[in-house]
């Protein structure tokens, strides 16, 4: 599931839990993800380089 | 509080040569609880019945020659998210609303076993979720020296009652800086020791891969103390350090380019006072430190979510409004997302335990701002203004994440007086290494 699709669900759920305020911090969390998702440390099944742990330096 | 008596270590002396008596230090914490707390709200639960009761039995243990070591007698608060026997448990939450504790938690107990003295359960950010202490079912906790301003947390209610003299030390919990945040809020030391060394049976959870406890004082001393007795073990014979051997890291990107201009001053007054006294800094760097807040994020939304999902159905109406809507993130938050955090931790993990090699410890500021004032949604940061839940967790949530100790030590003010935090972090499983740190720094930190 893309982030996009994500939020989308996302924010129609919590409208219709009746919980609005819930969106802006859903947006926030959001862009969290899309940070996340985008770290250089995620291990890639393409075989692509991902940044060592301690243990493997 | 007493003249003589402003740390556990001197309020100890005292005891001893009979200069004063528990009872007597006691009942001045209570007066000054009775004289501020309508304008500080430092706790939920004030136990002036047996705390009295307590005292006397310590003073009597004394007299007949039954000495329980540094804390016999001394007055202390418990942030109310821990378990003491017969008392509410509130967690600064109505959902807690008729529990009473039935056992004490496992570091109260050792607490008491060294004849520590209770005087109260503190205040706090509703379950721990929160730097302000706004979201209180029991109200805003208030800056002892700026009512107008709350005294950082979770652990606000623990920091105001040591500053405010109701009480010589604290307890508290720290999940992303609620010992640390509160503690340089009000200058104080507050200690995060390594992750998993001291128990938390007994202690409401939050996060419980980055919960810790851990004690708010009055100087290094008091924490060690202190931090022996909730360890359970003696407190060890140190060989003293020399100021010349030691040797920091200063972390400059990420951590030291966002911050007040009066934190800035002091921080750079610091680290001067301590390269006049010969003590070595470096610059290191956390590679990945723009990933922590992301990574932070995702974990702590979902442990506390884990914990609080089946009574955010139950009785959402239970929580502040404010902790329940945060507490909700944690629904929507994905396993794979997660996973990756989880991988992220372990990243930051390896490069702090990288930028510590060959040093005895860290040093960054502690908040990148001076206690923020009540009701404030953001603060100003530069040019730009930051959320104040993501400006007061910047700095210290790192360490919750990668399990390394780190303690916060008071080190001058901003203009204003409103006091400004230095904060060390050690190697991970030596946090009495760090408090060795922490102890032959400290006055030159302080200033």
């Amino acid at each position: 599931m893309t982030v996009d699709q994500w939020l989308r669900s996302a924010v129609a759920d919590a409208e219709r839990r009746g919980l609005p305020e819930l969106v802006s911090l859903l947006r926030m969390l959001a862009g969290a993800t899309i940070a996340l998702r985008a770290a250089d440390w995620n291990p890639r099944p393409d075989g692509r380089p991902s940044v060592p742990t301690t243990d493997e330096r | 509080m007493s003249a003589e008596a402003r740390t556990i270590a001197e309020l100890g002396r005292a005891l001893r040569d009979g200069t004063t008596t528990a009872e007597a230090q006691t009942e001045r914490c209570l007066e000054v609880i009775a004289a501020r707390e309508a304008g500080i709200n430092a706790f939920i639960t004030v136990l002036a019945d047996t705390a009295r009761e307590q005292a006397r039995a310590a003073d009597r243990a004394l007299a007949a020659g039954d000495d329980r070591g540094p804390l016999h007698g001394v007055p202390i608060s418990l942030k109310d998210l821990l378990d003491l026997r017969g008392t509410p448990t509130t967690a600064g939450s109505h959902v807690r609303r008729g529990h009473v504790a039935g056992a004490d938690a496992t570091v109260v107990a050792r607490l008491r076993q060294a004849g520590a003295v209770f005087v109260g359960k503190t205040n706090l950010h509703e379950f721990a979720f929160g730097t302000t202490n706004e979201d209180s079912a029991f109200g805003p906790v208030h800056h002892p020296l700026d009512a107008s301003r709350t005294p950082g947390g979770s652990s606000g209610g623990s920091a105001a009652s040591v500053l405010a003299g109701m009480s010589f030390a604290s307890i508290g919990t720290d999940t992303g800086g609620s010992i640390r945040i509160p503690s340089s809020a009000c200058g104080l030391v507050g200690l995060k020791p390594t992750v998993g060394e001291v128990p938390t049976t007994g202690v409401v959870p939050l996060s419980t891969t980055m919960d810790h406890v851990g004690p708010l004082a009055r100087s290094v001393e008091d924490a060690a103390t202190l931090f022996a007795v909730l360890l359970g073990t003696v407190p060890p014979s140190r060989r003293p350090l020399a100021a010349r051997d030691v040797r920091l890291g200063i972390p400059r990107e990420y951590f030291l380019s966002r911050l007040d201009d009066g934190v800035a001053h002091a921080f750079d007054e610091t680290c001067a006072r301590l390269r006049a006294a010969d003590v070595v800094l470096s610059e290191v760097q956390i590679p990945h430190a723009n990933d922590i807040a992301p990574i932070y994020l995702h974990i702590v939304l979902s442990e506390a979510l884990a914990y609080h999902g089946p009574m955010l159905e139950e009785r959402p109406e239970d929580y502040t409004s404010g902790v329940r809507i945060r507490l909700e993130m944690g629904r929507y938050v994905l396993a794979e997302d997660y996973a990756r955090a989880l991988r992220g931790r372990q990243v930051l993990q390896g490069e702090v335990g990288a930028a510590l090699g060959g040093l005895h410890g860290l040093l960054l500021p502690t908040l990148p701002v001076p206690a923020t004032p009540l009701g404030a949604e953001t603060v100003p940061m530069g040019e730009a203004d930051e959320p104040v839940r993501a400006a007061t967790l910047r700095l210290t949530q790192l360490f919750n994440l990668t399990g390394h100790p780190a303690i916060t030590l008071p080190c001058g003010t901003v203009p204003g007086g409103l006091p400004v935090g230095a904060q060390l972090v050690g190697h991970a499983g030596r946090t009495n290494d760090l408090v060795d740190v922490a102890r032959v720094l400290e006055s030159m930190i302080s200033g």
